[in-house]
């Protein structure tokens, strides 16, 4: 699906750059669900913006769907990026907020377009909402109909930036299980930035563990089998899990 | 619901209606004992009279050629500040150029100035609409600009993402954000619309209701000066208030969130 190898970025200009990661490289195959792990201020945004295209890197090639693309600005309109705040329209229902990637493409009659998002919100859990302006809905109701307009995008690779970041542990607890059941039907890749190593866990097939401070990235095997249930949470194979890559990401920040 | 809207109303607008009826009261009261002579101060009462009396020819002349003046240069005001605002947005050397001007525009003492548009335009409409545009296009391109400056970047990013161009990007996201800043530009327009069409009525012409109010000023008429005043004050209340409710079902469209 990705490849992405030897990746560099810099922020700042001259002599005051500041290197933000080098020699990054990661491989994600059709179909995964991959989490991206690493302390605040890491590069983990830096990279989601990388890869959607925003961000032209320093160094490094990355193919996307078997084709390397030339330059940053080639990728966009190709992948799903879910920045870190929702950024639902305020003016706009939650359907105008999630046809705006048709509205800007108008690939297909916009009856199509309409009735695809009303499936969507079908299984989203989001039935009723249709008409409500965003700033009507609870937390995790806008969070969710924000990964709804990503899905909407109609890309096969979908980047969410920490989307239960600012959640609070209860309706994040409720939107991971979510996540999770939607994740079985809904056949797409995902690359998912988070810091909560139990999330983490339990939705992916493989983490990337960021080190930081310039470095670049580190596989760790997550591997629990699918199908998975919540319930997972509590079984010591987990939690030996959730110790085994907490000493990792603490090594890594030492060294 | 029924029951609540009367009284809401009623604190709303109450307090102010009550000093304007109490400061006419006593006005009315001052002038009909004589206290000070009638061309001085006019009691309301024969505001009314004079306004009755010269109905034919305030409503049949000299309103019709005020709001002529008027809604002509409001029209060229927000086309041109619209145009204006949204070329400085898009050209960011044109907006440094043009902001110090635009505010030196403003300083100018439009009185000194208007012999001057006599001297260009004649007594005609047009240099009557060139006062009016000079002080009813600036706040429409402040407003339009300073509201298309609202930083977007976040959603100009997502958008980006989606493959939208900069026109798109203007199209979805800058222009309602803009709004409700273009909106209080234009209500403040809609007010010194009518102040510049008296001052360029003032200058020379024959008809209008700032000419009206000046030349009864000049014959001590002056229940006929105010009555000319106040339909001068009630067309700028009207045109603000239509400005203002084009504002409100056009934002109540966009949700409540401004
Ligand atoms: N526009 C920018 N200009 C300069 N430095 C930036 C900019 N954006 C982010 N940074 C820096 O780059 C680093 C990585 O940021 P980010 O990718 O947002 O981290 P994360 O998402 O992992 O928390 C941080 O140290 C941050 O201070
Ligand atoms: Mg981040």
């Amino acid at each position: 699906m990705i490849n992405i190898s030897n990746l560099s970025y810099a922020f700042g200009t001259g002599s005051s750059r500041t290197p933000v990661f080098s020699g990054l490289s990661m491989n994600v195959q059709r179909g995964e669900f991959i989490s991206v792990v690493g302390g605040s201020g890491c590069g983990k945004s830096t990279l989601f913006k990388i890869i959607a295209g925003l961000l032209e890197p320093d160094n490094g090639r990355i193919t996307l769907n078997g084709a390397e693309s030339a330059t940053a600005a080639k990728r966009l309109g190709s992948v799903a990026y879910m920045p870190q705040q929702d950024l639902l329209l305020p003016w706009r229902t939650v359907m105008d907020n999630c046809l705006l990637p048709w509205e800007l493409k108008r690939s297909r009659p916009k009856a199509a377009a309409v009735a695809e998002i009303r499936t969507l919100l079908q299984r989203f859990g989001l039935e009723g909402t249709e008409g409500a302006y965003p700033q009507e809905l609870s937390g995790g109701m806008r969070q969710r109909v924000a990964v709804l307009r990503t899905v909407a995008a109609g890309n096969d690779l979908l980047l969410l930036d920490e989307p239960f970041g600012a959640l609070d542990a209860i309706t994040k607890r409720s939107l991971q299980r979510w996540l999770l059941e939607l994740w079985a039907e809904l056949d797409k890749t995902v690359l998912f930035i988070t810091h909560d190593l139990e999330e983490a866990l339990l939705l992916s097939d493989r983490i990337y563990l960021m080190t930081g401070s310039g470095g670049g990235m580190q596989e760790f095997p997550a591997g629990l089998p699918r199908p998975r249930h919540h319930s997972l949470n509590y079984q010591p194979q987990f939690a030996a899990l959730r110790q085994e890559l907490e000493l990792k990401l603490y090594e890594n920040r030492r060294s | 619901m029924r029951t609540a809207a009367p009284r809401s109303l009623l604190q709303h607008y109450g307090p102010a209606s009550l000093l304007a009826l109490l400061t006419l009261a006593v006005w009315e009261t001052v002038a009909r004992l004589g206290l000070v002579p009638p061309f001085i101060l006019p009691a309301p009462s024969a505001v009314c009279k004079a306004l009755l009396e010269e109905r034919r020819l305030l409503f049949g002349v000299h309103l019709p050629a005020t709001l002529l003046e008027v809604l002509t240069g409001f029209a060229l005001s927000v086309v041109c500040g619209c145009l204006l605002g949204i070329a400085m947005h898009l050209f960011s050397p044109l907006a440094k150029a043009l902001y110090p001007l635009l505010i030196i525009s403003q300083t100018v003492p439009l009185i000194a100035l208007s012999p001057l548009f006599i001297m260009w335009f004649g007594y005609t409409l047009w240099s009557k609409v060139a006062v009016v545009f000079l002080t009813a296009f600036f706040p429409v391109v402040i407003g339009t600009y300073d509201g298309l400056s609202k930083n977007t970047d976040a959603y100009r990013e997502l958008l980006l993402t989606y493959g939208a161009n900069r026109w798109q990007i203007l199209g979805k996201v800058g222009v309602p954000l803009a709004l409700p800043s273009f909106f209080s530009g234009l209500k403040l327009s809609a007010v010194y619309c009518v102040i510049g069409a008296t001052i360029g009525e003032w200058l020379g012409g024959s008809q209008g209701l700032g000419y009206f109010s000046r030349r009864m000023a000049g014959n001590l008429q002056s229940a006929k000066m105010f009555a000319a005043v106040v339909l001068l004050s009630v067309l700028g209340i009207l045109l603000f208030l239509a400005v203002a409710a084009l504002e409100k079902i056009i934002l109540k469209k966009r949700g409540r969130y401004s």
